[in-house]
């Protein structure tokens, strides 16, 4: 991961590109991120970013946490995260990261916690194909064979019916549309992760060439 | 978060829509790309319905061609779209005019709005 950013989903529309087709995007707030804490080798075992997100009022917050911010001399923050950058000594602390680091045309991966569907069934859940709803089906959404009867019991990995959603999610190599640094807003071709108003983080792509 | 929406779609409208409702025949002037090539396609048609709102309003013509009904839907605000020129007003009591899909010949008539 070169460079990354935490952003808020807005919501989706849809604008038209260069040759005027209509194409879906994706609105994100991203950013600014400032620079809490480097993690280092030496001390930590491991190089990493811990980057704050929103500023929070100063009653909000328990004191430790005030306290975390008040060593770094920044502005108390909702959501910290880390991030595991390549280069990420170059970082200062108090530096603020925006969403100008993506250019229009980069591709991202954007993670983030997918929409919670409850107990889904296999059909729902794993992609599976349903039964004949008539001609005397009597077999329509179930999961099938849990498998042959020499196992003698059913074999890890089967897929079931239970919760689904509300996992972590990458979707990979998604086009950036467009660019505000000064209003902190990328606009993403396609659809990401999560409900309106969910964190998401936006990285740059591991697939792109 | 909802003006952040309308910020970014901001820049995507056009300037000036051409006025017309359902019931209304349309010429639509529409860009079309051939390879390299650009020219101007027109549909006529009567509009059957206005959808959406904002910069996500698209409207549907309908024509039969050799017998055949064919419906294409355009967004209102693409700039593929050069012009919309009305040919003529129908009067219409509806906003969808649905019914004109099962309606053939002489009964398919829109009758013209009277100004």
């Amino acid at each position: 991961m070169k460079k990354a950013i935490l952003a808020r989903k807005v919501g989706m529309t849809q604008i038209f590109d260069d040759d005027g087709s209509a194409i879906p995007v994706t609105i994100l707030e991203a950013g600014p991120c400032t620079v809490v804490l480097k993690k280092t080798e030496d001390k930590d075992g491991y190089k990493a970013l811990q980057v704050g997100f929103e500023e929070a009022r100063r009653k909000s917050l328990i004191k430790p946490q005030a306290g975390h911010f008040a060593t770094a001399g920044v502005s108390p923050f909702k959501i910290v995260r880390e991030l595991c950058l390549e280069g990420s000594e170059d970082y200062q602390v108090g530096q603020v990261i925006k969403a100008d680091i993506f250019q229009q045309g980069d591709f991202v991966d954007i993670s983030g916690i997918s929409k919670g569907k409850g107990f889904a069934g296999s059909i729902k859940r794993h992609g599976q194909s349903r039964g004949p709803m008539t001609h005397g089906s009597r077999y329509q959404r179930g999961p099938g064979s849990l498998g042959s009867i020499d196992g003698a019991r059913v074999f890890k990995g089967r897929n079931m019916p239970g919760r689904m959603g509300g996992e972590k999610v990458t979707v990979q190599k998604m086009k950036v549309v467009q660019v505000d640094p000064e209003k902190n807003l990328l606009v993403i071709k396609g659809a990401v992760p999560g409900p309106r108003g969910s964190l998401l983080m936006v990285k740059d792509s591991v697939k792109a060439s | 978060m909802m003006d952040l929406i309308k910020q970014v779609q901001k820049g995507y409208y056009k300037e000036q829509v051409d006025d017309f409702s359902p019931g209304d025949t349309v010429r639509v002037h529409f860009k079309v790309v051939e390879g390299n090539r650009e020219r101007i396609q027109a549909f006529e048609g009567v509009v059957i319905k206005r959808k959406g709102e904002g910069l996500n309003e698209s409207f549907t013509v309908r024509r039969v061609s050799y017998g055949v009904g064919v419906e294409r839907v355009f967004p209102l605000h693409s700039p593929k779209i050069q012009k919309i020129e009305v040919v003529r007003k129908g009067d219409v009591r509806r906003s969808k005019i649905y019914y004109l899909r099962d309606l053939k010949g002489k009964a398919a008539r829109i009758k013209e709005q009277r100004r």
